[in-house]
Parts: C-alpha cells; sequence; structure tokens
C-alpha cells in the first residue's frame, strides 16, 4: 500500500509502460478473475434477486419483512465493509473462506440486494388489468405468468439491470482489498515489482474501461435483438 | 499489543466518520461544479460539447473508483510537481467521479422539461441561457433533488475506497481498530451500523421526496 508520493517535477518524470508490456500474461490472468468474479456474481445475484423479489411481490409478510430489511442494509453500507465482515468477520464464527470464495460470496450478496430492487420494480410495472385480461382469456395463473408478465416485466428490467452488471464488473476490482488475484490486485503487485505506480494503475483503467464497453455494446446488442422489432 | 474492543473504540470510530461526511461534503461540492458543467454541455445545442460531456461521462463512468483514486494520486504529482497529501488527492478524484453521475442525473431532469417550455422561452425571444435560467432550471431543480439525494449515498458509501490511498475515515479507522484489538466481527459491524446510521435516513428522505414530487404532478 502507498505511503509515500515522490514528487517528481513534470518536466522531468518520464514515463516507461516497457517494464508494464512485460507483465501481460500475469495481466491477463487478472482480468479472466474479474472476469469470472463478474459472471459468477451476475449469475447468483439473479436467482437472489428473483427470489427475493418473488418473496418481495408473493411472500407472506414476515418475508417480506426480511427480505426488505436486507435490501435497505445491503444497500445502505458500502461494498468493502461487507467484504471485510464476510473474509475477516467470519472466520471468528469459525467459518474461513479463501479470498475468492469470500469474494463471490460478498459480491452476489451486494448485487442480490440490487436485483431484487430491479426486478421488484420491474414485476410491480406490469398494470394488474393485463393479469386479469389474461385470466379472462382462460388461461392459468403459470400461463399468464409465461405468456403476459414475464416478457413485459424483462424488457423493463432489462436496462437496468444490464448497467447494474456494468457497475458489478467495476466493483470487483474492491477484491483486491483482501488480495482475491483480480486485475486490480494484479495492478498492486506489479507496482511493487516496478515501481511504475502512474503508469500501471492507468493501463489497468483503460482495460477496465475496455471491459466496461465491451459489456455494454454486448447488453445493446443482445437488447437489439431480443426487444428490438417489438 | 492486542487490547480488548470497547465502549472508546466506537467513540473513536464515530470521530473517523466525521471525515467521511467531510470528504463527501467536499466531493458533492466539487462533484457539483463538475456535474452543472457536464450537464449543460449534454444539452447544449453545439453538437462538439455534447459530445465531449458524452465522453467526460462515459470515460468516469467506465473506470472503477479504486482506479482513479490511483490515477489521481500517483498522477497528481507528476502533474503538478509536487507530493498531494490524500486529502487532496482524495478530493480531486471523488470530484471527478461525482461529477460524472451528477452531470447525469441533472441532465435527465433538464430533459425531463417538456421541450415545449423550451420553445414557449424562444417564442418570448429568450436566448438559450435566458431559457435555461428562467424557464427550465427553476423546473428540473425540484425533479433534481430526490435522485441527488440518493446519489449522495452513494457518495457516503464510495467515499469508504478513500481508506486504499490512506485517507483515514470511517472504514480506515475501522481497519487500524482491528489492528489494535482484533475483534474483526465486532469493528466491521460497528462500522457497518455507523454507515447505515448515516445513509438510510438519506434513502428514506429520498424516498419520500420522490412521492411526493409524484403526487405535486
Amino acid at each position: 500500500m502507498p505511503s509515500v508520493v515522490r514528487g517528481g517535477h513534470a518536466l522531468n518524470y518520464r514515463f516507461n509502460f516497457r517494464d508494464i508490456w512485460a507483465q501481460t500474461d500475469f495481466i491477463l490472468e487478472g482480468i479472466l478473475v474479474t472476469l469470472v468474479l463478474t459472471v459468477v456474481t451476475m449469475l447468483s445475484g439473479l436467482v437472489i434477486g428473483t427470489l427475493g423479489a418473488a418473496a418481495r411481490v408473493h411472500g407472506p409478510r414476515w418475508l417480506s419483512g426480511i427480505v426488505a430489511a436486507y435490501v435497505e442494509v445491503i444497500r445502505n453500507t458500502p461494498l468493502i465493509v461487507q467484504l471485510f465482515l464476510v473474509f475477516f468477520g467470519l472466520p471468528s464464527a469459525g467459518i474461513r473462506l479463501d479470498a475468492m470464495t469470500a469474494s463471490m460470496i460478498a459480491l452476489g450478496i451486494n448485487l442480490g440486494a440490487y436485483s431484487t430492487e430491479i426486478i421488484r420494480a420491474g414485476l410491480e410495472a406490469i398494470p394488474r388489468t393485463q393479469v386479469e385480461a389474461g385470466r379472462c382469456l382462460g388461461l392459468s395463473g403459470v400461463q399468464v405468468f409465461r405468456h403476459v408478465v414475464l416478457f413485459q416485466a424483462i424488457k423493463v428490467i432489462y436496462p437496468a439491470l444490464s448497467s447494474q452488471f456494468v457497475l458489478l464488473m467495476l466493483a470487483t476490482s474492491v477484491v483486491s482489498q483482501i488480495s482475491a488475484p483480480d486485475l486490480f490486485h494484479v495492478a498492486s503487485i506489479i507496482q511493487s515489482r516496478t515501481f511504475r505506480d502512474f503508469e500501471i494503475y492507468a493501463v489497468v483503467s483503460v482495460i477496465y474501461l475496455a471491459l466496461a464497453l465491451a459489456m455494454k455494446l454486448g447488453f445493446a446488442a443482445i437488447h437489439h435483438f431480443a426487444f428490438g422489432r417489438r | 499489543m492486542i487490547r480488548e474492543f470497547a465502549a472508546i473504540d466506537v467513540y473513536y470510530l464515530l470521530l473517523a466518520a466525521r471525515w467521511t461526511l467531510a470528504l463527501t461534503v467536499l466531493a458533492f461540492v466539487g462533484g457539483g461544479l463538475f456535474g452543472i458543467v457536464v450537464a449543460l454541455m449534454r444539452v447544449s445545442p453545439f453538437l462538439p460539447l455534447r459530445a465531449l460531456g458524452a465522453t467526460y461521462v462515459n470515460v468516469v463512468q467506465g473506470i472503477p473508483l479504486l482506479g482513479w483514486l490511483f490515477v489521481f494520486f500517483f498522477g497528481l504529482p507528476i502533474l503538478a510537481g509536487v507530493q498531494v497529501s490524500s486529502w487532496v488527492a482524495a478530493t480531486v478524484a471523488f470530484s471527478f467521479y461525482a461529477g460524472a453521475f451528477l452531470g447525469e442525473i441533472w441532465r435527465g431532469c433538464l430533459q425531463a422539461i417538456p421541450r415545449q417550455q423550451w420553445e414557449a422561452g424562444a417564442a418570448l425571444g429568450l436566448g438559450f441561457g435566458e431559457q435555461l435560467r428562467h424557464v427550465i432550471v427553476p423546473q428540473a431543480v425540484r425533479v433534481a433533488i430526490p435522485p441527488t439525494v440518493g446519489f449522495l449515498v452513494q457518495l457516503i458509501k464510495n467515499t469508504s475506497l478513500g481508506a486504499v490511498i490512506g485517507f483515514v475515515e470511517l472504514t480506515r479507522e475501522g481497519q487500524l481498530t482491528n489492528a489494535a484489538t482484533y475483534r474483526p466481527f465486532t469493528v466491521y459491524i460497528a462500522v457497518a451500523a455507523i454507515y447505515f446510521a448515516m445513509c438510510f435516513p438519506l434513502t428514506q428522505l429520498s424516498r419520500r421526496l420522490e412521492r411526493r414530487l409524484r403526487v405535486a404532478r
């Protein structure tokens, strides 16, 4: 962790990226870990979010209350503190986790809260009359959900959820603080190997930017093909 | 030397929460200035300005806050030729970051005002600046308050990352307390509770303002 900043003069500083290019393989490994964390968390967050939203909308009162409390607690505390609680706090309760597992759990719990809210809003955006119309046509509850609610709800949820996924990918960088070997942690190791502080963080930032743009383009393409013609 | 976690530690954590709030206020003021400029650029009639504003927002929002903190922490000394404290680096990085998000929020609010309002202003012979000042902004401010309060919550939470460049706020104080007492669960629960106590009232306020706005329409 940096504690001292060397003051150089603007004109004296020579940028040097050569030492960083020498670490390309290492950087690629970090990118891979970041992507794995992102995909795993997207899936677990989606599952938690769907269950949470179902509990909020259709569940019994006590369950709905518990889920609401979970959402509020997670959304009003920082991710890094949640991560520290899982990684440093749980061992004192006898649960010992390695950095990657702790990261996946903390990120999944975090994204689960946000996606619960997003999916709940999507479900509630479907007018009651649509459901009633479906029932009037003689469709069963499941059929109404499949043919009437589902597609419309996904259409409402999709933009918010996909931008939440991009934010999640960027937020995975926080796991570097418990030494999970993601791209940002790789950056701090390369920093200590090469002492090219500014250069490595600039390079890694640009990589994140590229990943974020790629995700946005991918989600936009999916949106175009899935919802474009309707 | 490991000592017990005691009431005094909670007191120290509360004292450190002041620096969380101080950094939030600085970032909000700095980010607000950036945000106004960005929002105006994005609704301006000149394409290059709109494009520049959009690029700023996309670049800032496409890079993790941790990245910005380190880039500014190591980049400012190169740029300025002097050492910078973590106060300066954190304030600049957070302002820069918050500016993009506030700019987007406020742009949305400006654009939420119907076109006809602009046109009515133009019909009265007002220029772009006058339309903005006398017609659009007074209406947009009301729409802007709930999401801005909501973003304040994000900002309070995000200042926790200032800890990584050695800025001693609530999270960093939690780390230091943990190192002295080795009671990670208790310490981080206390830290989380203090964050919750700061953020939850704002979340509720934002929600209530939004509901009132919807009723008023």
